[in-house]
This record gives structure tokens, sequence and C-alpha cells, in this order.
């Protein structure tokens, strides 16, 4: 499947007026999409890009602390956005802001509106778990659950009210998470029981199962070697097709690899962590607004 | 590029805040398991203080041998009693027959009377009739005599605390130094394989039943003691080697709470004291048990409350019948063999006797209750000094 | 570099010394509880075994038939002699409860043992004794006993354990005992596990920090410290009193007269048992819940799961071999529990197997006081067998909780 594009990840591209791009863009592949998603889908006219999430004004607490201030962005139909800074600046609590994850600490508190698809999920008769199966999550450490891997993938799907062919979606969620060739003979095997990077593409599959509109990930190769981390990102960019995603990492080569829009976040006064730049990906990482985005893509701080 | 998306009136309604009634049930039936610990306090404060004050609100009568001197008619109010007898007081409440007066005021041998008390009806009375005279249980008599005897109406529980005290002070004596010596040995000298060999034993021990104990007392401790200081000296039934066997009972207890608090020691005190040449005895006792010394306080309050509440080992080896004596060779009941002895027995409902034992255990369950609370706050307050 | 090693009096030898005299201190205090576990086991295997000496009130060997000794007779033959030695109302009551004929052969020799050759123990010896001074107890039964033999006598064996209690020590068992603490134990599970599982979910996974919370977990802590006999007390004046209709069988009609419904019942006891271990099942069933990790619970809301799908699917199953290893410990401790029994009413004599939950009843630990209770040394053995019945109980639940612990650990 080797795709000459790919191989150039590394090299940079120098235009004819001598600007160098030093952005490999990885190429999309062609949009795959089976019969099933063709049903659901209502194509609208081309060129108009839909904000499935739009922040306004969020503001997260703990308890007194305040952990993020008023961020401002929008997340596109099936793109995949980038969060990145410093540690400790916010951005697992960003992220965890869009699928209403954070109320699971007892005294997190969140002022401002998510919207999604035009309806504020923070509103009060929004439902917390139907917000979590359309914004699905995948996690830092791969954290399958300690059943077999046919059970990570169905269990998701049956607790939601699934009730059409379980073997044939989980075939098609292991195909689509580019694992269907490696366990399909294994299926009753522990999901414990695969390499890490085996894990996280299970984490992913399991995370579709559920059919999501937007698919979280916090860092989620910051546990994976090199090899794996490739295999993920590439995993990423044909997904990208179907969902949008929203991806925090620390490492920005691989922010730049991926991702289609960046936002740079950073911390702010009283330690509170602020989005000081939201634009596509090039225009951050060659020609920023700030410049302390400019500082820290070029490393000189960071 | 054609970009497509989700129709949004979709998302619209399936955001929206399902009913879940299933969760809603399932959340108020957790809910109720946990409240019933709830209620069981409730419950064990209300049924003994309930009994309790009925303990204290009965009226005994007991015969004041004084007899009436003069026929009473139901119409006086002063009557004139002969001269033998127990004396009456002002504010007594007297019997006669099935009538009930109360004591106004005393003249000599006239007293002034207060007539048909208690819903009953002044009638007219013989002379020579003896007067009953009320005597409820004070608080004063309950705590400070020295004679429980139900049958002729003592209520003092001093002889039964004074037992309780005895054998619990001799369990301490037993399981303090020999507990803190385990604790010591396996957290600071035992090898691995030594720990693995010693705490399955301390575990079996925690698990023998205190019935078994109990039995063990009366014909493996106390013949021992017989034999070691004579026959007439021990008698059968002592509070000595209940005493000794239920030091024994708490001996893992002991030995396990003070092993967790010294191994929360953290390692960097130790090597402090090593650091700065200290022999490991040194470094053990002077740096890492004082070090501790919260937790170890609470396992001594925490086994000075089991020794407390034991039962089996005092009822089948300490003796029945209350005694007031500080020679641990001879037998005396125990607030818990006590109760164990008379509920164990022909009880009727409502009788003094049953009354009694729920005050008993109103004592017990307070100053058990008491001590724990006292090693939760002392835990919590010497932890901040030495951590 | 002068380094003022006179300023510190080290004395190392003295204190190694001294170090040395406290580390023996401290073996010996643990040798002590090794020491204590043995003189228990070695008194209680002391008092179970040993010789007897037996008086016979017809001596089994005159009862041999042509040769042929008692035990090997047929079960006619031994219709015959009891037929030919028991008192005729003794045979009528035999055959009306069930003839004799109908009986097995094993029955009959039991039938004939008991009531023609009557045996009858006039001492008893320890273990110890037995195996060492055989010679001067030979001497001792000769001169004291001369009618009785000694025997071998196991004072555990199968008969022990299927016969009912008895005033006979020869003939009591503990069959009723044993049948009454494992129906209590089983209502005591019933009730506890359910009950203490689910104030230790609803604590840990949906009480947020607010007083009420925090007042059941303290005072779930003091419960666990309350002496058992306060347990009693309030099963007594509860169970058996307070809802006497409801444990006596009345309101479901078990009890033809009600003026006759008495709230001792197995279903008081095991209440009363649930009350007293509900603390335990609920603190370690807390811990159990707490060790799960939280990486765990965060994939499953994730997936949009609700709490108590999170909870059943993934928390449960995780904590289940911790939480049963704490039920069965609890179980362990209700077994052995003598006082609360006592106090809520355990029936001194019955001889026959309870038969529901509203039946009276008798437990284990209660047959031990009784029969140290008694002065005549029979008894004393007899309560030692008993207890090797009720130790081995326990010992079997222990090993099966280690067992199911490793079971459930080596999945996933």
């Amino acid at each position: 499947m080797a795709d000459p594009e790919r191989q150039s990840m590394t090299e940079d591209l120098v235009e004819p007026s001598g600007r160098i791009v030093s952005l490999p863009q990885i190429a999309r592949p062609e949009p795959r999409m089976n019969a099933e998603q063709l049903e659901t889908r209502t194509p609208l006219s081309s060129g108009q890009a839909e904000n499935v999430l739009t922040v306004k004004g969020l503001r997260v607490y703990y308890g007194d602390f305040l952990a993020i201030r008023d961020v401002q962005l929008n997340v596109q139909s099936r793109k995949i956005t980038a969060i990145i800074g410093p540690s400790g600046c916010g951005k697992s609590t960003l992220l965890r802001a869009f699928n209403r994850m954070n109320e699971l600490v007892p005294t997190a508190r969140t002022e401002g509106e998510v919207i999604f698809w035009g309806e504020d999920i923070y509103a009060p008769e929004v439902d917390p778990v139907e917000v979590r199966r359309r914004v699905g999550m995948v996690f830092q450490k791969p954290n399958p659950f300690p059943k077999s891997i046919y059970e990570n993938i169905a269990w998701g799907a049956k607790v939601n009210g699934f009730r059409g062919d379980m073997d044939g979606l989980v075939e098609n969620t292991l195909r689509r998470a580019a694992l269907w060739e490696e366990v399909n003979d294994k299926l009753d095997q522990s999901g414990l029981s695969l390499s890490g990077g085996q894990q996280q593409r299970l984490c992913i599959a399991r995370a579709i199962a559920v059919k999501p509109d937007v698919i979280l990930m916090d860092e989620p190769c910051s546990a994976l070697d090199p090899v794996a981390t490739f295999r993920i990102e590439e995993l990423m960019r044909e997904l990208s097709t179907e969902y949008t995603i929203v991806i925090v990492t620390h490492n920005m080569q691989q922010a730049a690899r991926v991702s289609d829009f960046t936002a740079m976040m950073m911390l702010g006064e009283q330690r509170a962590g602020e989005m000081i730049e939201f634009d596509e990906t090039n225009t951050i990482f060659t020609r920023p607004k700030e410049k302390r985005t400019e500082d820290y893509v070029t490393g000189r701080f960071g | 590029m054609a970009v497509v998306a989700a129709p949004p009136s979709a998302a619209r309604l399936a955001l929206r805040r399902r009913p879940r009634v299933r969760e809603a049930f399932i959340q108020g039936f957790l809910f109720l398991c946990g409240a019933l610990s709830i209620l069981t306090t409730v419950g064990i404060v209300y049924e003994l203080g309930k009994e309790s004050l009925a303990f204290f609100t009965t009226q005994l009568w007991e015969n004041s041998n004084k007899p009436l001197a003069q026929e009473l008619t139901p119409d006086d109010t002063v009557m004139r009693v002969g001269p033998e007898g127990g004396a009456l007081q002002p504010e007594d409440l007297i019997q006669v027959h099935d009538e009930i007066m109360q004591v106004v005021s005393i003249d000599g041998s006239s007293l002034a009377i207060e007539r048909g008390l208690q819903g009953t009806v002044p009638q007219t009375h013989a002379a020579g009739i003896q007067i009953l005279r009320s005597n409820r249980v004070t608080l004063k008599e309950f705590f400070t005599h020295t004679k429980w005897s139900p049958q002729i109406g003592d209520f003092g529980i001093l002889p039964l605390v004074n037992a309780t005290l005895m054998t619990s002070l001799i369990a301490m004596l037993v399981a303090l130094p020999l507990g803190l010596g385990v604790a010591i040995y396996l957290s600071e000298y035992a090898s691995a394989r030594a720990r693995s060999i010693l705490k399955p034993i301390l575990e079996v021990l925690a698990g023998v039943p205190t019935v078994v104990y109990g039995y063990f007392a009366l014909t493996f401790m106390t013949p021992i003691l017989r034999s070691l200081f004579g026959r007439d000296v021990v008698e059968i039934y002592n509070t000595g080697s209940a005493g000794i066997v239920i030091g024994i009972l708490i001996l893992p207890l002991v030995s396990s709470m003070s092993e967790d608090a010294l191994n929360a020691v953290p390692r960097s005190l130790r090597e402090g004291a090593y650091a700065l040449g200290g022999t490991r005895l040194e470094t053990a006792i002077k740096v890492v048990v004082p070090a501790a010394f919260s937790g170890i306080a609470a396992a001594c309050i925490v086994a000075i409350s089991r020794a407390f509440g034991e039962t089996m080992v005092v009822a089948i080896a300490a003796g029945a019948g209350p005694a007031l004596t500080f020679n641990p060779f001879r037998g005396a009941e125990t607030m818990t063999g006590h109760i164990v002895r008379i509920s164990g027995g022909d009880l009727s409902y409502d009788s003094i006797d049953y009354n009694s034992i729920f005050a008993i255990g109103l004592l017990l369950f307070l100053i058990t209750l008491g001590l724990n609370i006292v090693s939760q706050r002392v835990v919590r307050r010497f932890r901040e000094v030495y951590e | 570099m002068n380094l003022p090693a006179a300023d510190f009096d080290q004395n190392l030898s003295r204190r190694r010394r001294s170090g040395r005299i406290w580390r023996l201190i401290f073996q010996v205090s643990t040798i002590v509880g090794i020491v204590v576990l043995t003189a228990l086991l070695y008194n209680i295997l002391n008092q179970s075994f040993g010789l007897a000496a037996v008086e016979y009130a017809m001596p089994p060997e005159s009862l041999a038939v042509d040769g042929v000794p008692l035990e090997e007779l047929s079960g006619e033959a031994l219709q015959v002699i009891l037929r030919a030695n028991a008192s005729a109302g003794l045979v009528r009551a035999l055959e009306s409860e069930k003839p004799l004929a109908e009986r097995s052969r094993d029955e009959l020799y039991e039938l004939v043992m008991d009531r023609v050759a009557e045996p009858q123990v006039v001492k008893t010896w320890s273990l110890v004794d037995s195996l060492l001074h055989r010679r001067d107890l030979e001497r001792e039964a000769a001169e004291k006993y001369p009618a009785a033999r000694l025997q071998s006598f196991s004072w555990i064996n199968r008969s022990f354990i299927e016969r009912p209690q008895a005033a006979d020590p020869l003939r009591a068992g503990v069959r009723t005992a044993l049948l009454g603490s494992l129906w209590t134990v089983g209502i005591t599970v019933l009730f506890a596990f359910p009950v203490g599982v689910g104030a230790a979910i609803y604590l840990e996974e949906y009480a947020g920090d607010s007083r009420l919370n925090r007042l059941i977990q303290t005072n779930i802590n003091n419960l666990a410290g309350v002496p058992s006999i306060i347990y009693g007390m309030l099963g007594l004046a509860i169970f058996v009193r307070a809802l006497e209709p409801f444990t006596s069988g009345a309101l479901l009609g078990y009890v033809e007269d009600p003026t006759q419904a008495n709230g001792r019942t197995i279903l008081s006891a095991g209440l009363t048992l649930g009350l007293l271990v509900l603390p335990l099942i609920i603190i370690n069933a807390q811990e159990a819940i707490r060790a799960v990790p939280h990486s765990l619970r965060r994939a499953s809301y994730g997936l949009g799961a609700t709490r108590w799908q999170t909870v059943w699917s993934h928390v449960l199953p995780n904590a289940i071999p911790g939480i049963l290893t704490g039920t069965i410990l609890a179980i362990s401790r209700a077994i052995g529990e003598t006082a609360p029994l006592v106090v809520v009413g355990a029936s001194t004599y019955i001889t026959f197997d309870p038969d529901g939950p509203f039946s009276k009843f008798t437990a284990l630990p209660i047959q031990i006081y009784q029969w140290t209770a008694r002065p005549q040394a029979e008894f004393r053995n007899l309560a030692a067998a008993a207890i090797l019945v009720l130790l081995a109980l326990l010992l079997t639940m222990n090993v099966s909780a280690i067992l199911l612990r490793n079971r459930y650990r080596r999945q996933y």
C-alpha cells in the first residue's frame, strides 16, 4: 500500500518562489463510503464546509481553579483539528469538554457553549450519555476492556441498543481500524493480549462501532513506538473521510503531518489555559500571526 | 470536494435527555442499601435506649417493713405509722394494698399523704398492714452500688464493670507487648520467608471462633494456672485465664494494625537513621515506632474496645455470678457474660430483668463506640505531627 | 583532618548486644503465636480421641450366634436378637416408626448395639494419656471399673455428624446443630450479600461528597466495631419481638395457632447475623471496587454508557474476586458467632432437623458452648469433637476463598 507521497514525509518541499513549505502533507485518499453510509448521509453542495462543533466562550473550572479561559473555535466536519501547546496548558481539559467527560471529576464546572450540530451540549435538557455516543474518545494509554476482542467492540454497540448484525459490525469496524487482518482469527482472545499499537487501534475500532460523528483523540500515540504511531496517523487520515477528528498532541510534527486545522493553546494569566491562535495548519506552522505561536512551533520555547 | 454531513435536525432530537427510569430505580435501590446502615444504628440506639428508660423508670415495690399504726379511711390525709421498718422520706411513693400514695411531709410518726395516685382509688386500710415503698433504680445507684442482685432489687453495676475492666486489663497486658513485638519483628527484622509463614498463622489465630477460645480457656489455661499457682488459690472459674485467652484473641488485631502503622512509615525516615550510624534496634525503637505512634495507639484502643465486648470466653471461663473482687484467680461475671447468661434463660419481655440487660448493653455500646471514635480521632490528629 | 571521634562514645559492642537481645525478644513474641496455635490444636485433638472405659449391659460377644460375631450377622439374625432381647414396648415403638424388616442392616446393627448391648462410658482419657500411660490406665480401669473394657475411641466419627443431639453423650451428635448453622448462614448471606454489595456500589460509584454520604461511611466504620452481643440484643428486640408475626411465620400462615407464634426462629437469627456482617461486607466490597482502575470506567463512559451499565459490565466483574473473598470471610465470622445467637434465643435442646426458616434452631457454636458448660468429662470430649467439625467447616470456606481468588485472577 505504499504511496509515493507518503515516503516524502520528512523531505522539505521547496516552492518555485523559494518559500519553504516544511509541511509534508499525507495525501488524503478517496473517501471510502459503502452503501450503508450513502443511505444515511445527504450531500451538501460542494465547497460548503459545515461546523460540527462550535465553541463559544468556554470556561472550565475545577473547584475554584479556572483551568481554561474563554476558548473560541470551530471544528469543521470531516477534517482533522489538532490542539497543541506546552504541557499543563489545558489541552486535555478542552478536549474533554467536547464530550462532557470533565463531569466525571466531581468539582468540575463548565461555562460557555459547545454547539454540536446547532445544539448546545451543555443545555440542561441534554443527556450527557447520548452526547458521548455521538462524540467518541480515544485515550492516551490504550484501555481495552479485559474482555475478548469481539466483546470489546460489541459491548458499546449493545448498550446503545444496536440490534443489527453484530458479527458484521465487528468485522466492519475492525477493517476500518486496519486491524481485521491481524486479529480475525483470534476474536475471542483477550483484548489485553495485543501489542500497544494494536490495542490502540482496537480502542479506535471500539469507538467507531457506536457510529459517532466526532472522534476525540487525547495524545493517542504518546504511549506507542514510532512504527505504531505511523500506522495510527495513517488510520487517522483514512477515518477523517467519514468522521470528524479532534486530536490533542504535544508532538508538533505530528500535528503538522496530520491535521487540517490547528489550535494553539498556552498558559495565560493565573495559570488558566487560553487559545491564542486557531487557523489552518499550514498557516500556523509557516506564517503564524502570534509571536508566541511562532516561538513555540520553531522550538524557541517549549 | 463534496463534503457530506449529517442532517442537523436528527441531532437536535437525539441529544434530548431521555428519562432513564431503570437507572433512577437502580440508584434509589442502591441508596437504600447504604441507608440501611443508618437504620441499624438508629435501631440499636432506639432499642437500647427504650428499654434502658423502662429500666430506670420501672417502679420496684420494696417492703419497708413499716406498718400502719392506725386504720386509714378513704378521707384521711394523715397516716400514723409504727416505729419499725425503714424510714420514709417526703416525696416517697408508697403503696398500701392497691392504693398508691405519696408522702408530703413527716411529723414524728404522722405522715401527711396524698391519696389515690396513679389511677388508684382511696380505700380503707386496716392497721398493721406493711407499707411498700417505691424504689426506682437511680443512675447513682446504677453506677455506684456494689451489688447486682436483681432478685432483691440491687442494681449496682460496679461488680460487672470491674470484672470487665479486669479481664480487659489482663488481656492488654498480654496482647500489647506481644503484639507490638510481633509487629516490630515482622516489619523491621523478618525475612520474606519468615513473613510468609508468620502472617498466615496470625490470620488463622484471628479466625478462630471465640467459643473455641472459651473452651481453650476452660480446659487448658485454667488447669495450667491451677497447677502453677495451686488448686486452692485458683478457682475453676476465674477471670485470670479468661483475661489471658482474650489477650491471645486480640493479639492478631494489635499486631496487624501496628504492623500496618509501622510499614506506613516512609523508608526515607529509616534510611536517615541508618545513615547516621544507628543500629537496627535503635532505628526501630527510637525512630520508626514513635513515627507510627498514632497508628499503634489506635490499634491499642481498638483492641481494648474488642476486649470489652468479648463475650464467649468470659461466659465459659470467667464465672457466673457478679462478684466485686480484684483477685484474678477468683471468678466474676462481666457485663457481657451477664447479658448472655440472663438472656439464655427464661426471660419474659418487660420484666425488670429484661430491661436491665438493655441498660448494661447501652453502657457497653456507648463505651465501645466512644473508644472507636477516639481511636479514629487519634489517628487523624497525631498523623500530622510526623508525616 | 581531625575527626572528633573522642566526642562520640560509640560503645558499639554494647549497642549491638542490646540489639541482639531485643531481637530475640521480638522473635520470642512471634514464637508465642505459633505456640498458642499449637496448644489450641493439641488441646482439641487431645480431647477428641483417646481410650474410654466402656461398660456393656450385655457384652456384644454374648450376642454372637453360632460363633459368628455381631458385626458380621445378617439383617434377619439381628432382627431376631432385637426381638429376643429388647422389651416388647420398645419393639412395638420401633415397628410403628419403621418396620424392622425395612430397616437396613447397618440400622439394625446400630439398634442392637444401642438398645441391647447398651454401652456406657464410665471414664475417658485424653489422647496423650492413652498413648503414653497406657499401662497405668489399664491398671486403673481394672481396679475401678472391672466390668468395663477399654476401647479406642474417636469422638469424632461419621455417626457423630449424622446423629442429632441426645442427652446421653455416647449417642449425641451434631447433626441438628450443623444443619441449623448452615440454614442460618444461608439466610445471612441471602440478606447481607446483595444489600452489602449494593451499599458499597452506591458509596463508591454514585455517592457525592455530601454530608449524608460521609455520615453513612463513618457510620459503617463504627458499626464494624460494635460488639457482637449488641447485635444480638438488637435482633432480639426487633426481629424476635417487634417483627414476630413476620419472623415466626404467622404472617405467611406457617403457624396454626397465632398465640403460639414465637419469633425465635432461624429467620431471626439469620437476619441478626446479617446485620452483624453487613459492615464487613460493605467495607471489603468498597476496597475491591476502589481497586478497579479508572481508565476502565473512562473507556466505558466514553462510549456513551450510563453509570449502571458501566458498573454492571465493567466495574463489578473486575471487583468480584475481592468481593467474594470478603464475603467468604464474613461468612466465616458468622458461622463462629455464638453470643448473638444465644441472645436471640437459640434453643437449648432440640433433636429434630430444621425444616425451614421458621423453625426453631440451634447452631454449632451454641452446641459447643452448651457441652463445654456441662461438668461431665464426656461432654468435654463431645465439645472437642464439635470444635473439630466447626474448624473443618471454616477451613473449607477459607480454602475455597483462596481458590476462588486465584481462579478469577487468572482470567484476563
